[in-house]
């Protein structure tokens, strides 16, 4: 009867069904924040534990990714050894070095000939008197090639690669990339750790929250069996527990966003000193928007979960008496 | 409104409480029910607002079979049904005004009709001027006729009321008695437990006697 009286001030039921809801929801979220400001102890201890289990990881992250970034410049500067057929003589390797110097993907050429690379091999084998009764000189000349910077894909180093061999003259070609290839290898083993402990703060998050949202259903016994009386659904007796965690959550990322951001901050100086003893720049990078919006989001994910957990345990005891 | 057909209901604990009871209330009757203290008044409130569920036999409130109704309709049932305790079961942090439009926010009202809901609830008890009140500093007369007006502002067609002057002088049992006495008037049905005698008599309504979880007399005034 009442719904049929209000209809026509209501022309679009779905519309003014949704705004209802918006209204509801956002009325509950509102009174449900109102409670964790009047308790401001408890709450703050529960939002430091989630920011600081949240942050853990989200250092690991800006660390990592601050790494890879470092690696990433020094992947630049790997440089390709050239090494030439025997029979190239040194005016010949002289004139192939000018010849690649030229191109426009390649920076520098250095030119090492057979002889500069006898002299460096004796010098540094150890080797040097038995060297001096080869009747020839078995070394080929190199040439030590550093790309331009705008090569810096796997993918564009190995076409130059390739090109570089193609060369009449060239023997082979090789990248000095080792140790980037073990550096990417600490890398990968350092993001699957990082993964780890990840999970292992966020299953931690989940508790905190859990066993918060416990003991906030304990407090509100009385009021969760009032509601029940009166006819409120499990929904909307769940509905503030649900929003507690939400808010927890939100919060503790919000927190973990201000360690992360601080911590960042405050080691700006000491590496950009680093840094400049290395003869390099480096600027250590924070959390972009988008790594802030997914630890919002992770925190509010599982402050929702953590609370969507207890009060699927504990909310089913309280029944009416 | 309200049928018991050959109900009987048994803890685990305490045994039978209710033992094969059939009963009729009329829709817009009043009756009072009595009986000792253990002799299954509280049960069989319980039984009708589905706080519990029968061992045997079917309870229908309002033409519907409570043993089909599923669990997740239970708030819904609950809706057309206004119960009143003896302790009141008022949130002591909530104002007066909070507290009796909790049905209210639960069914998803809007705001502005909540509000004009709950004052003519607070002014059918006399309440009106203590709206903002927080209940702790009521009298036990003036919690009660909270605990009523919480009980009514939903309009429910039954309402059940348990030893709701259990704490009261006469005076004021009297008072709430004839609070019910006009709801009554305006067509909902009410199943009071008390042991209020004296006052049941006075008010010449029907009056449903328990004795062992048995229905031992039944006045029929009807």
């Amino acid at each position: 009867m009442r719904r049929q009286r209000r209809r026509p001030s209501r022309p679009i039921p779905v519309v003014a069904a949704l705004q209802d809801w918006l209204a509801r929801e956002g009325r509950a979220a509102l009174e449900t924040l109102d409670r964790l400001i009047d308790s401001p102890l408890g709450t703050l201890m529960t939002v430091g534990a989630i920011a600081i289990a949240l942050a853990l990881p989200a250092t690991l992250f800006v660390a990592l990714q601050n790494i890879e970034r470092l690696g990433g410049s020094w992947d630049q500067s790997a440089a390709v050894s050239l090494f030439l057929a025997e029979d190239v003589t040194d005016e010949e390797a002289a004139e192939m070095a000018s010849l690649i110097g030229a191109r426009a993907d390649i920076a520098q050429v250095e030119l090492i000939s057979k002889e500069a690379g006898l002299a460096e091999f004796r010098e540094y084998s150890g080797l040097g008197a038995a060297l001096d009764h080869l009747s020839e000189n078995p070394l080929p000349a190199v040439l030590s090639i550093h790309p331009a910077p705008e090569i810096r894909t796997r993918a564009q180093t190995q076409a130059l690669l390739a090109a570089l061999e193609a060369l009449p003259g060239a023997d082979f070609a090789r990248l000095d990339t080792q140790w980037a290839q073990r550096f990417h290898a600490i890398v990968a083993l350092l993001r699957t750790v990082s993964l780890l402990i990840g999970c292992v703060l966020g299953l931690t998050v989940l508790l905190v929250v859990g066993n918060t949202i416990r003991l906030e259903i304990e407090n509100r016994r009385g009021e969760v069996q009032i509601m029940d009386l009166v006819g409120a659904t499990r929904g909307f007796i769940r509905r503030p527990f649900l929003y507690s965690g939400a808010w927890y959550g939100l919060l503790g990322g919000i927190g973990a966003w201000l360690m992360v951001g601080a911590a960042v901050l405050w080691l700006q100086e000491p590496v950009g000193h680093l840094a400049d003893l290395y003869h390099t720049q480096f600027d250590l990078s924070g959390l972009d928007l988008r790594a802030s919006a997914a630890l919002l989001a992770a925190g509010v994910l599982m402050g929702t979960l953590g609370s969507w957990i207890a009060v699927g345990r504990h909310l089913s005891h309280v029944e009416p008496d | 409104m309200i049928k018991f057909d050959h109900v009987s209901k048994r803890y685990p604990e305490r045994g039978e409480a209710i033992k094969d009871l059939s009963l009729d209330l009329a829709a817009g009757e009043m009756a009072f029910l009595t009986g000792h203290s253990g002799a299954g008044k509280s049960t069989l409130l319980r039984l009708i607002g589905l706080l519990e569920r029968p061992t045997r036999g079917q309870v229908i409130v309002n033409g519907r079979n409570l043993a089909s109704l599923p669990q997740r309709k239970i708030p819904f049932h609950r809706r057309q049904v206004g119960m009143i305790f003896q302790d009141h079961r008022l949130l002591t942090d909530r104002t007066v005004f909070d507290n009796v439009a909790l049905p209210l926010v639960a069914m998803g009202m809007r705001r502005r009709e909540i509000a004009k809901r709950v004052r003519a609830s607070l002014d059918q008890v006399g309440l009106l001027r203590l709206e903002r009140v927080l209940p702790s500093a009521l009298s036990g007369g003036e919690q009660q006729r909270v605990g009523i007006a919480r009980a009514v502002v939903a309009r429910p067609p039954v309402i059940l009321a348990d030893e709701p002057t259990g704490n009261l002088d006469p005076e004021l049992s009297r008072e709430i008695f004839q609070l019910f006495e006009r709801f009554h008037q305006v067509g909902v049905s009410l199943l009071i437990a008390t042991h209020d005698l004296d006052l049941v008599a006075s008010m010449g309504h029907r009056t449903l006697r328990l004795h062992q979880g048995r229905l031992v007399a039944d006045s029929g005034n009807w």
